[in-house]
């Protein structure tokens, strides 16, 4: 995390009640503070960031404006919160978070369900996936993973949870119904980033020391490619159509554009940010729109997401959110995009048809992945 | 057991679909290290009899992983120095026994001698313990990389953030060694360039003496508060120590409460067992795991080193010298080294540009650069002699 930049978070730091830099979750200042109560920390905000404060006076109105032009249907979102050890609940209707929920150590990544009823959440610290209740938001038992589990992905059809272990170079694949490990793949150092094909056949890892995109064949279980891309690469998405492959490298600040058929790089997109140095540039999640036209790319420290035309690879825009943007997930209905901020300790609500940020939703400590349900 | 089995199954299978794994393109470096000093005040910081070379051997293991894909087996030969061995004929017979590069942790003008005396071979070295400024100024070198920072790298990381945190007014407190002159020197120039004022001067005489005894703490206590009595008014001590003879004696004992840094309290390095932002702790538990200790900032400058060895082979897919200097030096290198940004070297006088952590010895308490000072090309850049300055003649 990138705590050091940035005034707003140093000074938010006490306020989140959830501990400094490195110790988590042990020193809540107050019952009532996070996570219990988003409210009060909004509230506490407000004398340390005047100038956003405005700034979110005006998007609440535009926002509201924007409610009462068209109906919206209201999908649940949830957050995880790395530091916070919680999971935040989003209303997307209401657009405000609506519970918070304890979980394991360290969560970062998150997903569904294909049924939508239950919640998995990779509590690297405790070495497990945590499986939660949609319904009750109960913990109702654990996946199998390997020690520090990071990131994971469902295959297309549900059955099979795909998870990267971060401290053992394995790739572990757990059968989502019966919640046995059904097998590993031993892949680079540190592995992270996971996409699936949408035909499910191949199964992406990205290794984050390595500097590899591992292409694993899922009926086989092997790897069948391995494609080197800049420094530290975190996340790997398909483009909706699987065509290309996207890899985002962190720390190279470049995202690779991969043929999946061949394995050859077709092209690396590169981001400038007039007033950013090229290291505060940092793309971590990328997300492609249904139709695939659009992609938006988070780029960490540099506290935007970035808007690319996939057929031209130009960027459209650059939308400024809040502080170490990590990592984003669409509403089902592509109205809005969510992006999970890691040092100012909330959701940015993106409003995909105008690209403008809508809102900034208070949550946990430290938030870092996101998944909204389809229902 | 079954687990490893189906791993083990899984590399065998995996080693034998892909054809560069029939033969390996083996890449071999050396690691030419000195025998640290013992004489060091605090226990902790003992040097382990592994000091630099395990870190360099993590690198190994990091690259050989990723070597699995690519057809690519790493090796390091340790050469550690005894007391008075040549360092040159040492080198040589490194590069004798196929080693393309050196890692270095030798003292400035050893690594100046074995620089020259293998300027006509194709081996580059990789400094990775010594600071001194000169190295990549006055006596530079082409077939150096420094991927240790520099001592005025270490005083405006320091600086800034003592100038961020508003404590301008600093009494300089300095051993008697030339090295420790060279530190105090560094913090006069970074207290010049980023605004500081030292109001006093004091020097610590080293009269030689052992440094612990079983008498303990009784007379220390006595020796600081005079030592830094009567001083104009100052928000800290710095303290440049370098031949650890009186350092970690300041804090707490000072006549006036203050707080210290530099050589003890809030000290500015490349690398802290305690550090563990932006992905740190994975490495932190390799190390661990395999050491049983912590990793220091030599362990990972060679780290580091060895990494930059990896990168070069894997990106050229060459285990040819003059072909990894090429991509070493050229526009598309930089590394990922848990500091939150990539790292890349000064084409200037080939020094790896990095973040400064600032620890106490048990958290990272800030990296620098700190925020606000700005620099046309890289941030980075603000930390030690930058371009306009440098006198570095490549030769």
């Amino acid at each position: 995390m990138n705590m050091v930049r940035n005034l707003r978070a140093r000074l938010l730091l006490p306020f989140t009640g959830e501990g400094g830099p490195t110790k988590w979750g042990r020193m809540r200042a107050l019952d009532g503070a996070v996570p219990n109560g988003p409210s009060s920390v909004a509230h506490s905000r407000g004398a340390f960031s005047r100038e956003r404060e405005k700034g979110r006076a005006f998007c609440m109105f535009a926002a509201a404006a924007i409610f009462l032009s068209t109906p919206v249907h209201a999908f649940t979102a949830y957050v995880s919160n790395e530091k916070g050890n919680s999971v935040t609940v989003i209303d997307t209707d209401k657009l405000e978070a609506v519970k918070t929920v304890k979980v394991g150590r360290r969560p970062r990544g998150i997903e569904l369900s294909k049924d939508n009823s239950e919640l998995y959440v990779c509590a690297g610290d405790d070495d497990t996936i945590q499986v939660l209740d949609t319904k009750t938001l109960k913990i109702t038992g654990n996946l199998p993973s390997g020690p520090d589990p990071e990131l994971m992905i469902l295959s297309p059809d549900g059955r099979t949870v795909f998870v990267s272990n971060e401290n053992d170079n394995l790739v572990t694949m757990i059968d989502a119904e019966t919640k046995r490990q059904i097998g590993d793949v031993p892949v680079g150092v540190e592995p992270e980033g996971m996409a699936i094909s949408p035909d499910g056949r191949i199964l992406v890892n990205t290794s984050e020391t390595t500097n590899m995109a591992h292409l694993i064949d899922t009926r086989t279980k092997q790897i069948i490619a391995n494609v080197l891309v800049d420094a530290r690469p975190r996340f790997a998405a398909f483009k909706p159509d699987a065509s290309e492959l996207w890899v985002s490298s962190e720390i190279g600040g470049t995202v690779a554009v991969i043929d999946p058929r061949s394995h050859a790089v077709t092209q690396k997109i590169r981001f400038e940010i007039p007033g950013l140095s090229k290291e505060a540039i940092q793309p971590i999640g990328i997300s492609f729109t249904n139709d695939g036209k659009r992609a938006f790319v988070a780029l960490g420290p540099a506290n935007r997401v970035a808007v690319i035309d996939t057929a031209t690879k130009k960027i459209e825009k650059y939308l400024l959110v809040g502080q170490r943007v990590w990592h984003l997930a669409f509403t089902p209905d592509e109205k809005y995009l969510l992006t999970a901020n890691g040092v100012s300790n909330d959701v940015s609500v993106i409003d995909v048809a105008s690209l403008k940020v809508v809102k900034s939703i208070p949550v946990g400590a430290f938030p870092w992945g996101i998944a909204v349900a389809t229902k | 057991m079954i687990k490893r089995c189906v791993i083990g199954a899984s590399i065998a299978a995996l080693l034998s679909i892909l054809p560069a794994a029939a033969e390996p393109l083996r890449v071999k470096f050396g690691v030419l290290r000195q025998q640290h000093s013992s004489e060091t005040l605090s226990i902790l910081d003992l040097p382990a009899e592994d000091d630099t070379l395990a870190g360099a051997l993590i690198g190994v293991a990091d690259n050989n992983t990723t070597g699995r894909f690519t057809g690519q087996s790493y090796e390091a030969i340790d050469a550690k120095l005894a007391s008075g061995e040549d360092a040159v004929a040492a080198a040589q017979k490194l590069v004798d026994e196929g080693a393309i590069a050196i890692v270095a942790d030798l003292p400035a003008d050893d690594l100046l001698h074995v620089a020259d005396a293998l300027k006509s071979r194709d081996a580059l070295l990789l400094n990775v313990s010594a600071t001194d400024d000169r190295l990549r100024e006055d006596d530079c070198r082409a077939n150096v990389v420094h991927v240790a920072p520099t001592r005025s790298m270490l005083t405006d990381g320091l600086a800034q953030y003592l100038v961020w945190k508003q404590w301008r007014r600093w009494l300089l407190v300095k051993g008697s060694h030339p090295r420790d002159e060279l530190l105090a020197a560094a913090y006069r120039a970074s207290a010049k360039k980023f605004g500081a004022k030292i109001v006093d001067e004091r020097v610590y005489v080293d009269t030689e003496g052992g440094r612990r005894s079983d008498s303990g703490s009784v007379q220390t206590q006595r020796l600081i508060p005079p030592l830094t009595q009567g001083a104009p008014a100052y928000d800290v001590l710095i303290a440049a120590d370098e031949s650890e003879v009186f350092g970690n004696y300041l804090p707490y004992r000072t006549w006036d409460p203050r707080p210290v840094a530099g050589s003890a309290g809030l000290a500015p390095t490349s690398w802290d067992a305690a550090h563990e932002q932006w992905g740190a702790a994975q490495l932190q538990n390799r190390f661990r795991k395999e050491f049983r200790r912590g990793m220091n900032a030599r362990d990972h400058q060679a780290w580091v080193a060895a990494r930059m060895i990896g990168e070069a082979a894997t990106r050229t897919g060459s285990a040819d010298p003059k072909a990894l200097s090429t991509y070493l030096l050229g526009p598309d290198f930089s590394i990922a080294a848990f500091k939150g940004v990539r790292l890349s070297l000064r084409p200037w006088n080939r020094q790896l540009r990095q973040p400064i952590l600032l620890s106490d010895g048990r958290m990272t308490v800030s990296v620098s650069p700190q925020e606000g000072f700005l620099h046309q090309t890289s941030e980075l850049d603000t930390l030690g002699v930058d371009k306009p300055e440098t006198k570095c003649r490549l030769k």
